[in-house]
């Protein structure tokens, strides 16, 4: 016992003392962690190319030291590896901030071992409401699913749609999705119709689209994860629910801007509710589009992609008013409540619940220039989330 | 001499504890496993039977133990046990099905057993969390005295003492008449039958065993990440255990220590090294080891010293 203390202490001491010496110089060192495999790898493309693009354009250097960003592959689909990854950079790489986090599961998994290392965790992808409750040190750059499917709810009320079927991937931001649309749109009048819930994990979309058809309602509200929205509409127009006249509605994770060119005409028309559409009108998008275009030619952004860029914009602009000190506690009290205009419009971590406050977006869409775009033709102003 | 040979990889294991104090999650990882890949070997390698889901067990002992810790009861040790106790039982109701198929068809049980179990967890999502997996799992310290600490040396040395405890009591059991038994199945199950063996028993204790032994693997991955997920019923579990065990070499317990232990390292450095690509560099490193020939890495080692 009194060896293995003294063992123990010897192992912090050695470890401690060049810790200290180069604590406030140096590199800051980041651990990404993000499904670069598996069938969300795209989530993880698009993530760490944002981050590339805002290092491209702010450059590598903040408040006097060099980000250094250690990406690892969670696979997407093994919350215990995410987590292993997240203690193992933690521990030996002694990275002072986590970030990316592709999927709820996941982002729960490492949440504890955020507050126990008391360092930053910067969520990018995820969008249950409930994760930033899980640990004191998360901060949320994406987005909520109850903050962009509220307001497709109100508009959907609004546009004389009365009746709708709602198909949700079944995990806890599709019960998200779910819950926070049936609650907007019933107190607005509309009935649902149907509720489907389609497995997480290599799901046959094809059934439920069936059951959407013979039940026939006005509209189908979608919300599956970023990436598996062109499996969904393929089978929407095989089982022809346009035909039938049921029209798309959803949350922008549909309708994906990384495949939504992909997806075809079928998606024409779509209307769905989010917090960035890559056709967004303003100089930040213009600018950001060209340094994402230098990182991954030939890819559109999408959300996750701004979820990255934006993430990594919060950890520097927190470590400038830290003046580079590498402190956990620090650089969570120093994010809080910090705003800027984003690539997707005015956004705000909110001081106390450090989560995300931001515009959404009404997008329709369209075939502009030989190319399919969500575009915006309606904004409702700062958002919270109400899960 | 052959003391000094059975407590090497002991050794390394102990040693790697002080070397290494920053690899230890890791090498928490490895030790549990082991512990899947050994569960597998008394099942493929001395029984010589072949299953495709043994997944199943070492989920349900995740869950059984987390959940224990979800609901308040987090005494690391009884939790084993429980799912140990779980785990075997599940085996016992299962082994006629499996054992009753032949051998083909009883993998094809094996698969969907692995696949039903799977499935029911993530339905049971009041229970298990389904696709999001368990939260809020907590783990009182070992002995009330070591913590679960951020640096996972209570894991590792926690996880080590269980496998090697167990691999101890895998050692008696596979040199007991009753391992011969098994052995002598494994070569010729007719004429075992024949010399009055009972066959059908002796497997379905194989078996139940086995499932004990995956039962606490899962068990430990659940206490010592206080986490358990859907993932620890895929198919992929099953067959990375399988992976393993062939890559360490099967029928000789320490081959499924050495199998986990390269397959994590190599997985490890290769999707460190490369992040979006590193399967298929597993892929090949796999392809290369298995030319090394028959009897794994295990067989390697005993052609070297042999010469």
């Amino acid at each position: 016992m009194i060896t293995r203390r003294a063992l123990a202490l010897a192992t912090t001491a050695t470890l401690a003392a060049p810790r200290l010496v180069q604590a406030q110089s140096g590199n800051f060192r980041i651990g990404l962690i993000l499904p670069m495999t598996g069938p969300f790898a795209s989530t993880g493309r698009q993530v760490d190319a944002g981050i590339k693009a805002w290092l491209r354009r702010n450059g590598e250097s903040v408040a006097g030291r060099r980000i250094e960003i250690l990406l690892r592959d969670d696979t997407g689909t093994q919350p215990d590896v995410t987590r292993r990854l997240a203690q193992e950079l933690v521990v030996r790489e002694r990275v002072k901030a986590l970030a990316g986090f592709g999927l709820t599961p996941l982002a729960l998994a490492a949440a504890p071992i955020a507050t126990e290392a008391k360092v930053p965790m910067v969520v990018m992808a995820a969008a249950t409401s409930v994760i930033v409750q899980r640990s004191p040190f998360i901060l949320r750059t994406s987005f909520t699913l109850p903050q962009a499917t509220a307001p497709m709810a109100q508009w959907a009320a609004a546009n004389g749609i009365r009746n709708v079927a709602t198909l949700v991937t079944d995990f806890a931001p599709g019960l998200d999705a779910e819950r926070a649309f049936k609650n907007r749109f019933t107190a607005a009048g509309g009935r649902i119709a149907l509720e489907l819930r389609t497995p997480l994990r290599n799901p046959d979309y094809a059934p439920f689209l069936q059951r959407v058809r013979d039940a026939a309602p006005e509209a189908l509200f979608i919300f599956v994860p970023s990436g598996e929205g062109a499996a969904l509409m393929k089978q929407f127009a095989e089982r022809g629910l346009a035909q039938a006249g049921i029209r798309v509605i959803g949350t922008g994770d549909v309708l994906d801007d990384d495949i939504l060119n992909e997806m075809g005409d079928v998606t024409l028309g779509a209307i769905t509710s989010h917090h960035y559409s890559a056709a967004h009108d303003s100089a930040e998008n213009r600018a950001f589009l060209e340094s994402y275009a230098q990182v991954l030619p030939n890819v559109r952004p999408n959300f996750m992609a701004v979820g990255g860029f934006d993430g990594m914009h919060l950890i520097a602009e927190a470590l400038k008013r830290t003046n580079g000190n590498d402190d956990g506690e620090r650089l969570v009290a120093a994010a809080k409540g910090l705003s800027w205009t984003s690539p997707r419009g005015p956004i705000t971590i909110d001081a106390n619940t450090r989560d995300i406050v931001q515009d959404i977006y009404i997008r329709r869409a369209e075939r502009r220039d030989g190319q399919i775009w969500n575009i915006e033709f309606d904004r409702i102003p700062q958002v919270r989330d109400e899960g | 001499m052959r003391i000094a040979l059975h407590a090497l990889p002991w050794l390394v294991a102990i040693g790697a504890y002080f070397a290494m104090p920053e690899q230890l999650p890791l090498l928490s990882a490895i030790a549990i496993a082991a512990l899947f890949a050994l569960s597998l070997d008394l099942l493929v390698g001395y029984a010589g039977f072949v299953t495709l889901g043994h997944a199943a067990f070492f989920g349900l002992g995740a869950y059984v133990a987390g959940i224990l810790g979800q609901q308040g009861w987090g005494e690391p040790i009884s939790g084993l046990l429980i799912a140990a106790a779980v785990a075997a039982l599940l085996g016992l109701v299962t082994a006629p099905l499996v054992l009753r198929a032949g051998e083909l068809a009883g993998l094809m049980v094996t698969l969907g057993l692995g696949l039903m179990l799977y499935e029911a967890a993530n339905k049971a999502a009041f229970l298990t969390g389904g696709a999001d997996g368990l939260q809020g799992v907590e783990i009182w310290p070992v002995f009330g005295a070591f913590r679960f600490d951020l640096w996972g040396r209570t894991a590792y040395l926690y996880s080590l003492a269980v496998l090697f405890v167990l691999f101890l009591l895998a050692q008696l059991l596979v040199r007991s008449p009753f391992g011969l038994s098994l052995r002598a199945i494994r070569e010729n199950p007719k004429r075992a039958a024949a010399i009055g063996i009972p066959v059908k028993r002796r497997l379905a204790a194989a078996y139940v065993i086995a499932a004990a032994y995956a039962g606490v693997a899962g068990a430990l991955l659940a206490q010592t990440t206080q986490f358990a997920s859907l993932d620890a019923l895929s198919f992929q579990r099953s067959a990375e255990g399988l992976l393993m065990l062939v890559l360490g070499g099967l029928g000789t317990l320490y081959g499924a220590l050495i199998g986990a232990a390269a397959f994590t390292i190599a997985h490890h450095t290769l999707s460190e090294a490369s992040p979006q690509f590193w399967q298929f560099w597993l892929g090949i490193a796999l392809v290369a080891l298995a030319l090394l020939g028959r009897g794994g890495l295990m067989g390697a080692l005993r052609r070297m010293t042999r010469r």
